[in-house]
């Protein structure tokens, strides 16, 4: 059994390869990689199923024993990211499929999707920390081709700024990789943790956890290190910027969550409370603040994602079971949203030419399924209730109450009105008003286009509305990752 | 050793530094070929330097140098390989398209 969680790894390698060799016959590659999504999305839910009844699944890469080999191990944790990640993956290709030009198609477009695939999945899949380096930067690479997919002038300049910051944090993550084989002297996870506990968390392994940490802030958009976010994901076409959006910075996050929950918690007062939520409340603020002052559709989605990568890293700061409960629901909520917002700025971009909110206008007269789509996904990420939004931001907010963390969760209630504030900037510049469209532009459908969205708005309709079987379901999640334990014995089957 | 290997890779560090600050694109690039040099002397250096042994373990040697490292810094080398490629041909394509090399052209004008 353990060894079908190496499958979300393993197949997008394989049919991406094979996809390289079709680089001329684009009608084919697109029915491959549709299939090859929508297996892999069956497969996600297979494995969290699976994992949610079985316990946690562990696969030992070529037969060697825990902490010696590479282990890929299948927690609640990882099957959570890996459906949301195939989810959002599956919902891009289908949206790529209408908007990507048919020479951008020929140019490698599936291989480099499948894989990115490979790297976002692998990354929450593996139990080794050099693994997940190696992940990290299968997923990078692949998303460098994919930045600058097209090759046009802004593309290029902005997505080199792009390189270089990952390049950067890259070597900064070997760095960190070095000091901690130098103090533990493994690189299996799940021994760190034991070596780490063992060692007592002082001097320079606090400073290795701030050395990860600031690797992967870098790759999630943490303040101060999230210039390059809003400029680089404005480039490239809708579906990526959307695929991104919604899947790039989390994985930075999961590897905070998953290293600061399994090797670095035992000096929270420190790592946690200290610096995790001051970081946490800088990122929300100055993110919609960035929001706020823009006035383009798509980098105001941009400036979004910072500032909701606060919340759940503030989640994560909090470190109580609700609080970091409120952190999972809040990626889930944040992956679905963020990504149907993303198409709806490809799908009004389809129709007016322009993501210029001063130069749009109507569109609710003459598109209104788009509109209200829309509306429901903004006030959703705005948090407004019964959707998904409010409950995932009521159980961080409370949690920072209950610990008498006032100030982050006053900032986390602030942040949260500008976001209803530029989503209703949005909604009245782009959707209400004169329309600024012509007559042609007006008679364009976008009913094939919303098609693959819908999904993605129905789910955060669900996901507001069956709150208790979900939040009960990361409550699991949390409690299995608060007590890493189980993470530890399960790997090294004590 | 170790000492040595330190003071190497903070002068490697610096220069990288130095070359991240230049104007010019071909600078960064070898900026972060050099990077990856620094980092990986690290990698190898944290492990502590061995010498005059193999890095092979058998039950009754009694010195070997740890294999693990070199290992992960042969698969760091490929990538960092890799990037290095890619990065090349993006920044002639980006030469190509803008017409200049200079970092302080290629900066965006802030109504975009």
């Amino acid at each position: 059994m353990s060894n079908v969680i190496i499958l979300p790894v393993i197949i997008p390698f394989i049919i991406g390869a094979i996809l390289i060799l079709l680089y001329k016959r684009h009608t084919i590659q697109r029915v491959i990689s549709g299939i090859t999504m929508l297996a892999l999305l069956a497969l996600s839910v297979y494995l969290a199923i699976y994992v949610y009844q079985h316990g946690t699944l562990v696969l030992e890469v070529g037969d060697w024993e825990a902490p010696f080999g590479i282990v890929i191990v299948a927690d609640l944790l990882s099957t959570l990211m890996l459906l949301l990640s195939t989810l959002v993956g599956t919902v891009c290709l289908f949206f790529a499929f209408q908007t990507i030009a048919r020479d951008r198609e020929k140019q490698f477009f599936y291989p480099l999707y499948l894989f990115l695939m490979i790297g976002v999945n692998g990354s929450f899949l593996t139990g080794d920390l050099f693994n997940l380096f190696v992940f990290f930067e299968v997923m990078l690479i692949a998303s460098y081709g994919l930045i600058v997919h097209g090759g046009t002038g802004y593309q290029l300049r902005e997505s080199f700024k792009y390189v270089i910051i990952n390049i950067f944090a890259s070597a900064l993550f070997i760095v960190g990789i070095a000091w901690i084989y130098s103090i533990t002297g493994t690189m299996n996870m799940a021994h760190i943790a034991q070596r780490v506990s063992e060692l007592d968390q002082t001097g320079a392994l606090n400073i290795v956890a701030i050395m990860l940490f600031i690797v992967f802030a870098s790759k999630g958009a943490l303040f101060p290190l999230y210039f390059w976010l809003p400029k680089s994901y404005y480039g490239p076409p809708a579906a990526i910027a959307a695929l991104f959006g919604g899947l790039l910075t989390k994985v930075g996050i999961y590897a905070i969550i998953r290293t600061f929950t399994v090797i670095f918690n035992h000096d929270t007062g420190f790592t946690h409370k200290g610096l995790i939520v001051t970081v946490a409340g800088f990122t929300m603020l100055f993110g919609v603040l960035g929001a706020v002052s823009q006035f383009d559709f798509k980098r105001i989605l941009s400036y979004h994602i910072i500032s909701q990568v606060g919340y759940m890293v503030m989640g994560l700061g909090i470190f109580t079971p609700l609080a970091v409960a409120g952190a999972i629901y809040y990626i889930a909520h944040h992956m679905i949203v963020k990504t149907a917002l993303f198409l709806f700025a490809g799908a009004t971009q389809k129709i007016t030419g322009t993501t210029d909110l001063k130069k749009m206008g109507g569109l609710i007269g003459t598109h209104p399924w788009l509109a209200w789509l829309f509306f429901i996904t903004a006030i959703s990420l705005a948090g407004i209730p019964p959707l998904s939004g409010f409950f995932s931001k009521f159980p961080i907010i409370l949690a920072g109450f209950e610990e008498q963390q006032y100030v982050i969760s006053a900032v986390a209630l602030l942040v949260g009105l500008l976001t209803l504030f530029s989503m209703m900037k949005i909604f009245s510049y782009a959707f209400w008003g004169k329309q600024k469209h012509t007559a042609a532009q007006a008679k364009i459908p976008v009913g094939k286009l919303l098609l693959p969205i819908l999904p993605l708005v129905a789910l955060t309709i669900i996901l507001g509305f069956a709150a208790e079987p979900i939040f009960t379901y990361s409550m699991e999640v949390a409690e299995d990752i608060m007590n890493p334990t189980n993470y530890i014995e399960s790997v090294l089957k004590e | 050793m170790e000492l040595l290997m330190s003071i190497v890779i903070g002068i490697v560090f610096s220069v990288t530094i130095y070359l991240f600050m230049s104007k010019d694109l071909l600078r960064v690039v070898a900026a972060t070929l050099l990077l990856s040099h620094a980092v990986h002397l690290l990698l190898l250096t944290m492990s502590g330097l061995q010498r005059g042994a193999a890095p092979v373990l058998s039950f009754d040697a009694e010195a070997y140098t740890d294999p693990l490292p070199q290992a992960l810094v042969l698969t760091a080398i490929v990538i960092a390989f890799a990037v290095t490629a890619l990065l090349l041909v993006m920044s002639y394509r980006t030469y190509k398209v803008h017409k200049t090399d200079d970092l302080e052209e290629l900066r965006g004008s802030a109504d975009e």
